[in-house]
């Protein structure tokens, strides 16, 4: 059959998937960290004299309004896109992974009570409810992480209660009960560490979606305020000047959709590598 | 009424519930003082002291608590700092144009995502699905702004093929003033046979729609692609395989209608993604809907108007999953609430 070659093939194209995107990741990563060192000048020098001057040698990007090196800008804003999404993605897995797992192993209505709240923060579409978070809580970018953490952590509950569950049925788990051992151990020692690979590929599907929230409440106003450099903010400070000036605009943009995208192929890559359902089975 | 019926009601009736409560606890967590914000800083303390009354915002919290629901169930959603209208009504006016935006998205995410989705599933693992997954994920990974900012510089204002801002041109109301039934502008314009309207609004609705059709069809041509190609794994497509079927046949014909289920059940979950998303797209392009009254309230930290744009999304979100989910329960019985 003309389908088994196919079939066969489709694993090394995923790998390609991932390799691709971790290539990405690390670069995106490397250029952030080491931006004090790459950058031509630095983030918030400003240059009345050279403002608004197009890409050239000197500014390779460009320069702002304020006269600002957008390339240098750029670098920086990375820092604060990767620091938002780490520490996001850290409180929101933690929180949610815990609550999910004691969910999942307890069962009956400790299961029913965690799982109803999960439902009414599900019913708020992540963006929104950051944006009714972040309106009544003074802007900055800890606003912003607490906004999306607060809206994130849902999903690796109800992931990792599902995880958990079936975890829970297991002989080595039966075992453990039956030598008595208490539960807090068995949901430490076994239930936890076992619900953890499906939690991994979600992580690096949805930091594409955090930094795509993170740099839309930027660009509400809600998020990293003035001479801090964030790619959301900085669209939306040059927003005015796009017709005139396109590369203050589209360079942060790029920097967003490169880096949404990076982590949106890694996390499609190791999902197909390493199909969930097998491992949730 | 059946066990199921009874369990997926009260559950939604609760998850209801939680969100109002949520939505309560938001507007509550305001730093300083709401009769403040609401007054103004200049207010005497006797226009503090009424402005507090007036609202209730001397009684314990969970007294306004209850206030609060039983204002939301009579209808009264607060009145707009910034309006100072009633913020139900706001919402009614906003609501119809936001739909028309979204429902503009979606078709135009169906139209692309199905069959790029089968295209990809009809070649897997060859260069056509290779090309797909990857435009789809660069759908999914474009700050809507930044694209509605985009295509606007460059469509609107550099080429001038479209207008670029509005939901139809102003002066047309004086020349050929439109009829209102649904409020929704399109489908008001075609049954009245209003064509300067309705082509005015069209050629409005083009760049925000497509700016919203982005992230929808990007989801859903991965989505038709997976379940296409576990479809065509089952033991049917084998059959039909041995049958002589072409592979194109097999999966248009037979494979295509079970992988649509999904489908609708995820479009119910985009929507309101899609509202969402659309109040950034609607803040670039000037569309009078939900999105442009929302950031107008942020910017005017107008929390009464936020919380019922969150409210009302939310509780949408929450009617769309029910419907589905029943939906879903009489075409296959196996998904009933247990």
């Amino acid at each position: 059959m003309s389908a088994m070659p196919r079939v066969a093939r489709l694993p090394r194209v995923t790998d390609r998937f991932a390799l691709a995107g971790a290539v990405l990741i690390t670069l995106i990563a490397l250029a952030a960290v080491l931006a004090p060192w790459l950058a031509p000048h630095p983030p918030g020098e400003v240059d009345p004299l050279n403002a608004l001057s197009p890409p050239d040698g000197e500014h390779w990007f460009g320069t702002d309004a304020a006269g600002r090196d957008v390339f240098s800008r750029v670098l920086h804003g990375g820092q604060t896109s990767l620091l938002i999404a780490v520490a996001v993605l850290a409180v929101s897995a933690t929180a949610g992974v815990l609550l999910g797992v004691v969910a999942g192993y307890a069962g009956g209505w400790v299961r029913d009570v965690i799982m109803r709240i999960t439902d009414v923060f599900l019913a708020f579409p992540a963006l929104l409810l950051s944006v009714a978070l972040a309106v009544v809580l003074e802007p900055s970018v800890t606003t912003v992480i607490v906004a999306i953490a607060v809206t994130w952590w849902p999903w690796y509950a109800r992931l990792s209660a599902a995880t958990a569950a079936s975890i829970a049925t297991r002989p080595y788990v039966d075992a453990a009960r039956c030598l008595g051992v208490p539960a807090i151990m068995i949901i430490l020692r076994h239930v936890l560490p076992n619900s953890l690979t499906p939690v991994l590929v979600q992580l690096s599907l949805d930091a594409g979606g955090v930094i795509l929230t993170a740099a839309a409440l930027s660009y509400l106003g809600l998020g990293a305020q003035d001479p801090t450099a964030e790619w959301g903010l900085m669209v939306e400070q040059g927003q005015t000047l796009f017709t005139t000036n396109w590369w203050v605009v589209t360079f942060p943009g790029l920097a967003i959709l490169l880096t949404a995208f990076a982590f949106n192929v890694l996390g499609e890559g190791l999902r197909d590598a390493l199909d969930p359902r097998r491992i949730v089975k | 009424m059946p066990r199921h019926l009874i369990l997926r009601l009260g559950q939604a009736f609760l998850v209801m519930v939680g969100v109002v409560a949520l939505t309560f606890v938001i507007t509550r967590m305001v730093p300083g003082d709401p009769a403040v914000a609401y007054a103004g800083p200049r207010a005497t303390p006797e226009q503090l002291a009424e402005v507090r009354e007036r609202f209730g915002l001397d009684e314990p919290l969970w007294v306004q608590l209850a206030v609060y629901v039983r204002d939301l169930a009579t209808g009264d959603w607060q009145t707009s700092l910034h309006t100072r209208r009633p913020v139900l009504e706001d919402l009614y006016h906003a609501f119809p144009a936001s739909l028309e935006l979204v429902g503009a998205g979606l078709v135009i995410a169906i139209a692309v995502g199905v069959p790029v989705g089968v295209l990809a599933a009809r070649f897997r693992g060859r260069f056509p699905d290779f090309s797909v997954r990857l435009t789809s994920m660069l759908a999914v990974s474009l700050p809507v702004f930044w694209l509605a900012l985009a295509l606007q510089t460059v469509f609107g204002s550099t080429l001038g093929w479209f207008p670029v801002a509005g939901e139809y041109d102003g002066s047309l109301d004086t020349t050929s003033p439109l009829t209102l039934w649904t409020n929704i502008t399109v489908v008001d314009a075609l049954i009245t046979g209003n064509w300067p309207i309705l082509t005015s609004t069209l050629a409005h609705l083009a760049l925000p729609a497509l700016v919203v059709a982005a992230y929808p069809a990007g989801v859903i041509a991965q989505l038709v692609r997976a379940t296409l190609i576990e479809e065509a794994s089952q033991d049917h497509a084998r059959l039909e395989r041995a049958l002589g079927f072409r592979e194109t046949t097999i999966l248009t014909r037979f494979a295509l209608r079970p992988a649509l289920n999904p489908v609708l059940s995820l479009i119910a979950l985009v929507f309101a993604y899609a509202i969402v998303n659309g109040f950034l797209v609607e803040a670039v392009f000037n569309w009078p809907g939900l999105g442009r009254y929302a950031v107008s309230a942020i910017s005017h930290s107008d929390t009464p108007a936020v919380a019922g744009v969150t409210l009302l999304v939310a509780l949408m979100y929450v009617f769309a999953n029910l419907v589905v989910d029943l939906l879903q329960g009489v075409i296959d019985p196996r998904t009933r609430a247990r």
